[in-house]
């Protein structure tokens, strides 16, 4: 039990996805204006990842038995893509409430490259499925965190006059860096 | 569809300053943020984004014609996929230590939206040349900002450049982590747009 | 532009373009194994070198042997005259960001001779300072029977690096591991002469069971 802990300290606070390894950005960056999308996204991401992860798991599994392991990346992506694919089909027919507040995100998720990160990363490191899981889902709900947080600030921000260089991404930047400054507090933790 | 009339020159040059995808267009922001931690990492970074960039652009020029408009983007991914996986035996064959560096964000080329993006917005629709010129010009942009960010990073974070010390002891430690990241790419980009509205007027 | 999307056309498109592609894959791969293999074994035998006495000349084939469930590699180095010199032996403690890959030197009388980093991925400018000499020349001609391989916010005698701990610690425990290796190592009638195995294994007894579940 302690080793799931570990993890999901460490996935969330210690090794953000966002503020640490910087993966994900794009979202990050794109739909944090407001704070009701960020929440959106990050729950759809966190789906997607755990889903995902589980998925490629298996698939990585299968490859080392056919001693198929340079296959990796291609096939992970071509998964990853028809996973989110049939996730937005099935979504459609069995809950079109989930639907409505995730399936704008869903196409988004393919090329975000927090997926394909987190389904390479578990491969190296010797989990079983059970904390691969784990992990993937930990590390996705960091991913939720700093999202939920830099969305809050953003919105803030948006009421400040600011100068007319910094407008947009560079003044969100500068924002993020705070914050990964106060994520780094976190880092004796583990 | 809109079919460009700039010279080969002009395409390969836009990248740097008018269409620069790091500090203008602001794609491809993981990998910029994440492998800068130095100037030869910046560098590597970029090159490997280029050599994808070129192959894969010229690639999709070839075949755009003959692919059914609906499987157009999974079969894209799967030509970028390839050319990455190339450049990872490559990489590892022959600059193992800088494969290891970069190590998770080479596979990430393919997910880099820049890749997928000239895809889309340029090579589908015209010549192999051209596309080729295309790819370089984004990606020479692309490799420039790595290693201008990376040298901010490393100049301010270690006291070095390329590698060379020139102060004892440590720099700003804050600069090679990821606070540093995100600030010193908002302030490239603020002093990039100053630099060039100047040039505009 | 492009060409109408039927389901056949659409399935032997992707088919055709994933079949080419895995052919040009397959093929490459099979040109780049090599030099891949080479590369690292080449890397490695440097590593080997360098951590290990100036008097070793061959270097043996890659060894394991088996300590509390784990198994561990390592070469053992011979001068010119075929007397053991020295044994390099594989470690990777959990440190910040994952594994550390760490090659220790051993001399025949157990005395830490140099250790190498072979991969890491600890923080940039933190933790991966432990590939710097800086850090790593302190264990340099370490005797674990006289010091202890732990950092001294632990009572031991190793310098840690600023703002590294879990790093310095994965580091230190990683070489007390190594020194358990050796001693199981020397402690098997095989490669070390009897002697001086024997004092290494005494010498390394003292290193604690809670360093080695830190490291599983």
């Amino acid at each position: 039990m302690a080793e799931f802990a570990i993890i999901f300290i460490s996935a969330i606070f210690v090794n953000n996805i966002l503020l640490s390894q910087f993966l994900g950005i794009c979202p990050f960056l794109g739909v944090s204006n407001k704070l009701s999308t960020a929440a959106g996204m990050s729950m759809a991401v966190c789906f997607v990842i755990t889903l995902a992860t589980v998925v490629t798991y298996l698939l990585n599994m299968l490859l080392a038995a056919f001693g198929l392991e340079f296959l990796q990346t291609i096939s992970f992506i071509l998964v990853i893509a028809a996973l989110v694919q049939m996730v937005e089909i099935v979504l459609k027919k069995i809950s079109p409430a989930l639907y409505s507040a995730l399936g704008i995100f869903l196409p988004l998720i393919t090329t975000n490259c927090a997926v394909l990160g987190v389904a390479l990363t578990v491969v190296t490191k010797d989990f079983n499925l059970g904390e691969a899981t784990w992990y993937a889902f930990s590390t996705s709900l960091g991913f939720g965190l700093a999202m939920v947080l830099f969305a809050g600030l953003r919105e803030q921000l948006a009421l400040n006059n600011v100068p007319k260089a910094f407008r947009g991404i560079p003044i969100a930047l500068v924002t993020a860096s705070l914050l990964a400054m106060a994520f780094m507090g976190f880092s004796g933790l583990v | 569809m809109e079919e460009h009339t700039m010279g080969k020159f002009q395409l390969i040059t836009k990248g740097l300053i008018k269409e620069n995808p790091t500090f203008v267009l602001l794609l491809g922001m993981c990998p910029t943020l994440a492998t800068t931690t130095s100037a030869i990492n910046g560098m590597s970074m970029g090159l490997a984004t280029l050599f994808v960039l070129v192959l894969s652009n010229m690639a999709i020029s070839l075949i755009a014609p003959y692919i059914p408009d609906k499987v157009r983007i999974p079969s894209y991914i799967v030509v970028i996929a390839t050319f990455v996986t190339l450049l990872q035996f490559v990489m590892q064959a022959y600059v193992p230590d800088i494969y290891e560096t970069l190590g998770l964000f080479i596979p990430l080329i393919v997910v880099n939206c820049i890749v997928l993006g000239r895809a889309e917005a340029f090579a589908n629709k015209n010549s192999v040349v051209d596309s080729a010129c295309d790819g370089l010009g984004i990606g020479l942009g692309f490799t420039l900002s790595l290693t201008v960010l990376g040298l901010v990073r490393e100049i301010l974070g270690s006291g070095s450049a390329f590698g060379f010390k020139f102060i004892e002891g440590d720099g700003i430690l804050a600069f090679v982590l990821a606070p540093g990241a995100f600030l010193a790419l908002a302030y490239l980009i603020v002093i990039f747009r100053k630099l060039t509205s100047r040039k505009a007027e | 532009m492009a060409v109408q999307s039927t389901f056949k056309n659409m399935t032997i498109c992707l088919l055709a373009i994933c079949l080419v592609c895995s052919a040009l894959l397959a093929g490459v791969y099979a040109l780049t194994a090599e030099p891949i293999a080479a590369a690292s074994a080449a890397k490695n035998e440097a590593a080997i070198k360098e951590v290990l006495p100036d008097t070793a000349v061959t270097v043996e084939e890659e060894r394991t042997v088996e300590m509390n469930g784990q198994t561990y590699t390592y070469n053992l180095a011979y001068d010119e005259q075929g007397n053991t010199v020295g044994c390099a032996i594989n470690v990777s403690p959990l440190g910040f960001g994952g594994p550390i890959s760490i090659k220790v030197g051993f001399d025949a009388s157990g005395v830490i001779w140099n250790t190498k980093v072979l991969s890491q991925a600890e923080t940039p400018g933190l933790g991966a300072k432990c590939t710097e000499a800086s850090f790593s020349d302190q264990f340099k001609g370490f005797d674990p029977s006289a010091k202890k391989l732990a950092v001294r916010k632990d009572g031991g005698d190793v310098d840690a690096i600023t703002a590294s701990t879990i790093t310095s610690r994965a580091y230190a425990n990683g070489l007390a591991v190594a020194v358990n290796v050796f001693a199981t190592i020397a402690g098997t009638p095989m490669p070390l002469d009897a002697a001086t195995g024997a004092t290494a294994a005494q010498d390394a007894s003292y290193v604690s069971d809670e360093v080695e579940k830190s490291n599983n």
